[in-house]
């Protein structure tokens, strides 16, 4: 019994050094993407997260088209190309009667269109399911040491710049009475954003990087009402579902990324009904009323 | 006990405020000196909150200045509407503690005197015991006697409060004009714009009522006569979208 229990949840990690290396990568990305994604949800920009995702596409091909595989390049244009649209859609917004979310949809189709073009156009043999749904069984040490460091600088800029990012969504009024920073803060967050993205598709894709952010998020949501709580369920949350995907990935020989991701919407589902926010409590006390 | 200053802390130069060219405080002449407790009165739409944000500097004048001639004081605001997310998850004690942004910053650590301040505030504005419930669980009155707290800790000569009791009912608007009245005998600045003329004959000793044009501006009995209430009813100020242009003030200048 015990012997089943090791072999289904711990043998692929101790037998397996690539699983292990997935496993520390995935927990370096649960440490940074997570509480990045409980801030764009308190800040109701899911949905930005996942239009910055499709934006860096054309840099991440232009990288491998200029240097090949090569970390490094893939890593640079993803960041360049994720960083011009987060800010060609904020700075647009300042200036025009468009506002920010109109605008990131119209240069993240435009970056995504192009992305595909040079992806289809340029090679035959480029992977383009490497790029669509990362490799987080081929992480090499470089791949590793870029994933702490980015998680290390997120984690740092987030504590420095906590209280204008809390209150940038809180009460933006008051920050603006008594500091300009809400603007510079706005723009670190989402360099934050597209660092996290560009660090999640090399483990699960570029599509699948918001799922790491967003998901752990939501779920957490059900559970805690706070902001410190809801910061450690989301992580909790991630840690599981990275976990539990990498588990699923090796026993039915699935593609990793999808699986993890997977998880971790199998755990918002199960949070949704079961959470102390869930839906279950609410239908099992509906009627009911206390006396004070 | 408060011995007016002979230098006022605020001047207004035929002051004119507005939107667009359409004047919302028109032609204001007059002093607000250091300790003043200031109500100002008048119809919606007449220019009360507009004066505020000209005193806050967040709009600039159509027309004449306002001058500090012992320079721009550090001043808190209690908006009429507070923008807040509400469905932010946070405590009312991180909340706050926000009030010591002017002297910490965005970056600066919250130290344990701060802390503690937070806790007396809490407790000034009858909230102690409600520093770890979440801001979204706060009924209205005891939101407003948070925003309150926050004030509180905000610690500036000049207090600016935009209809402070709207919306909140009798008990927190007595223990809330107990907190100004605090606030006046410790020398701060206060002024409020008010729909309730009884709590401003009995609080405010100074008053301005304003209906676009000033009405009257001084000791709060001699501006809120029954002459002059008449009057700000009668007062039409909604923008005359074909109004001509005004040239008072090169009359004035010239």
């Amino acid at each position: 019994m015990l012997e089943m229990i090791y072999q289904a949840l711990f043998a692929p990690f101790m037998d397996f050094g690539f699983m292990r290396r997935a496993l520390v990568g995935c927990i370096a990305l649960s440490l940074s993407a997570t509480p990045v994604g409980v801030f764009l949800m308190l800040r109701r920009m899911s949905l930005t997260g996942d239009a910055i995702a499709h934006a860096i596409l054309p840099g991440a091909a232009l990288g491998y088209m200029v240097a090949g595989l090569s970390l490094g390049a893939m890593t640079l244009g993803g960041l360049i190309a994720g960083w011009v649209v987060a800010l060609l859609s904020g700075g647009l917004a300042r200036i025009t009667v468009l506002k920010e979310d109109a605008n990131l949809a119209v240069f993240y189709l435009l970056s995504l269109a192009l992305g595909v073009l040079l992806v289809s156009t340029q090679s035959r043999n480029i992977d383009l399911l490497h790029l669509l749904f990362g490799s987080v069984l081929a992480l090499d040490n470089e791949a590793l040491v870029l994933l702490a460091g980015i998680t290390t600088v997120t984690l740092l800029l987030l504590a420095v710049f906590l209280r204008p990012l809390v209150l940038e969504c809180l009460d933006p009024d008051f920050l603006r009475r008594h500091s300009n920073i809400g603007t510079t803060t706005h723009l670190v967050f989402l360099a934050l954003v597209v660092l996290n993205l560009v660090a999640g598709f090399q483990a699960l894709g570029t599509l699948m990087a918001v799922g790491i952010m967003i998901l752990p998020a939501t779920a957490a949501r059900f559970w805690a009402r706070q902001l410190d709580q809801l910061l450690l369920v989301a992580l909790g949350i991630a840690l599981l579902g990275c976990w539990l995907g990498l588990l699923m990935s090796w026993h039915l020989d699935l593609p990793t990324g999808p699986a993890i991701i997977l998880m971790l919407g199998s755990l918002h589902i199960f949070s949704l009904f079961v959470g102390r926010d869930g839906l279950l409590k609410r239908w099992l006390h509906s009627g009911k009323h206390l006396k004070s | 006990m408060n011995k007016p200053p002979i230098t006022p802390l605020a001047t207004f130069h035929n002051l004119t405020l507005g939107y667009e060219r359409h004047p919302a405080v028109h032609h204001l002449q007059g002093d607000i000196l250091t300790g003043d407790l200031l109500a100002i009165v008048g119809p919606n739409g007449g220019g009360k909150s507009t004066l505020l944000k000209g005193l806050m500097q967040e709009i600039r004048p159509l027309g004449g200045d306002i001058h500090w001639p012992q320079g721009q004081p550090q001043l808190a605001y209690l908006p009429q509407r507070a923008r807040l997310d509400l469905d932010f998850p946070l405590r009312v004690v991180d909340f706050v503690s926000l009030g010591h942004w002017p002297r910490c910053g965005a970056f600066s650590a919250i130290k344990k005197a701060d802390r503690k301040a937070v806790q007396v505030a809490l407790q000034q504005v009858g909230m102690a015991g409600f520093d770890q419930r979440s801001l979204d669980s706060l009924s209205g009155g005891q939101l407003q006697r948070v925003l309150f707290a926050r004030l509180l800790l905000e610690d500036a000569p000049l207090i600016l409060l935009d209809e402070p009791f709207a919306a909140v009912d009798e008990a927190t608007t007595a223990d809330l004009l107990i907190l100004i009245q605090q606030w006046h005998q410790q020398g701060r600045t206060i002024i409020a714009v008010l729909h309730d003329l009884h709590q401003v004959r009995s609080h405010f000793p100074k008053c301005l009522l304003l209906a676009r044009d000033v009405l009257g501006m001084g000791a709060t009995e001699q501006v809120l006569t029954a002459e002059n209430l008449a009057k700000a009813r009668k007062m039409q100020v909604l923008a005359d979208p074909l109004a001509p242009i005004c040239d008072f003030d090169e009359a004035s200048e010239s």
